[in-house]
């Protein structure tokens, strides 16, 4: 068991059930898989949404954003946490008739 | 009052906002942001539609409309070109109205691809959720006067019937239907799509046409800052035009000089 990561993560994980064990352990690398515009991506656990975008290099002033087929308010980009599974949508304005 | 006055004064609302140019022109197809700019300075236009797509997130340091279009003097009106269905079009506009924050949007949703003809169930349907929610929609739809009352009904804050299938440049095929929707429209009426030259759009508003919405005939012109500027100047002297009244039409010639005192 303790080929899963370092101990001090393992000593956080004493008297949790099975269940959560695995979901802490399939994670001990700190990251999340999501998808943003149809792409794979990982990025670190606890990130916000507006963490996520000025990582990949996107002004979270300048998109608008959708998640889970949900649109997310600029003003909260901050405070929501990306969560494994996210599928996102990035979109802004393009030249169009 | 003098004609240069006439021109101030003459302006139309949609939505409660008030515009003095009745030209809108899109932002696709031109071969660069810098030559879109150019061609929408000249057109003198307070608002220009633009789409809704991806961010490139392999490389999104690539320059933005906003960078050459300054969101902040020109009007962004939001449009669902490309859209198929009511469900992607109303996706689309929620994300556009997050983005820029907007609720005057322009609704266009397509049959098909090879006409991109309006399909006017799933677009009646959109423009009655898009209402639902607080959008303002100025609304593109066949030139059918029965449809265009349907979507005022609705709630659609403007008629925008196509003069021809979008991109065509074939100038305005149904001048009946077009004057028919004007008389009996309470919301401004704008003809979209269609317009190939200067005199399609002077024709568009000597119909009585509150404005004129245009693309391909500036971005594909060989000059499209010129053509830009012609599409202004008809814009203006097919309104005037209208505001003047036209002479009626006669079978027959009818000289200017007098007969009286011919030597």
């Amino acid at each position: 068991m303790q080929r899963l990561g370092p101990a001090s993560s393992l000593n956080r994980l004493e008297g949790a059930s099975l269940g959560s064990y695995w979901l802490a352990a399939m994670s001990l690398d700190g990251s999340l898989g999501i998808r943003v515009n149809g792409e794979h991506r990982r990025v670190p656990g606890g990130v916000s949404i507006a963490e996520m975008l000025n990582e990949i290099g996107i002004d979270p002033a300048k998109v608008a954003v959708e998640r889970n087929l949900a649109i997310v308010a600029r003003s909260t980009l901050g405070d929501i946490r990306v969560e494994d599974g996210d599928d996102f949508e990035i979109v802004h304005f393009v030249g169009g008739g | 009052m003098t004609a240069q006055q006439d021109i101030k004064a003459d302006t139309w609302t949609v939505a409660g906002r008030t515009f003095t140019s009745r030209l809108i022109v899109g932002t696709g197809k031109y071969k660069s942001l810098e030559e879109n700019a150019a061609a929408v300075e000249a057109s003198g236009v307070e608002i220009v539609t633009v789409a809704v797509r991806r961010v490139n997130i392999s490389d999104p340091t690539q320059p933005r409309l906003s960078d050459f279009i300054d969101p902040a003097k020109v009007t962004y009106l939001p449009n669902t070109a490309g859209c198929f269905t009511a469900e992607e079009a109303i996706r689309t506009l929620r994300l556009a109205r997050e983005a820029g924050g907007w609720n005057l949007v322009k609704l266009e949703v397509l049959g098909e691809a090879k006409t991109l003809y309006p399909d006017m169930r799933e677009t009646l349907r959109a423009t009655e959720t898009l209402v639902k929610e607080g959008f303002e929609p100025m609304v593109y739809c066949v030139d059918d006067p029965i449809a265009a009352k349907q979507l005022e009904e609705a709630g659609a804050v403007a008629i925008m019937p196509l003069g021809a299938p979008i991109g065509s440049g074939l100038g305005l095929q149904n001048l009946v239907t077009i004057r028919l929707i004007v008389e009996g429209a309470n919301v401004p009426v704008l003809v979209d799509a269609g317009v190939g030259t200067a005199s399609d759009a002077a024709e568009a508003m000597e119909l009585g046409c509150d404005g004129v919405l245009m693309n391909t005939a500036i971005a594909e012109a060989k000059d499209p800052v010129l053509m830009a500027r012609a599409m202004k100047a008809a814009v203006e002297a097919g309104r005037l035009a209208y505001l003047a009244g036209r002479m009626q039409k006669r079978r027959y010639a009818d000289p200017s000089s007098p007969l009286a005192g011919l030597i």
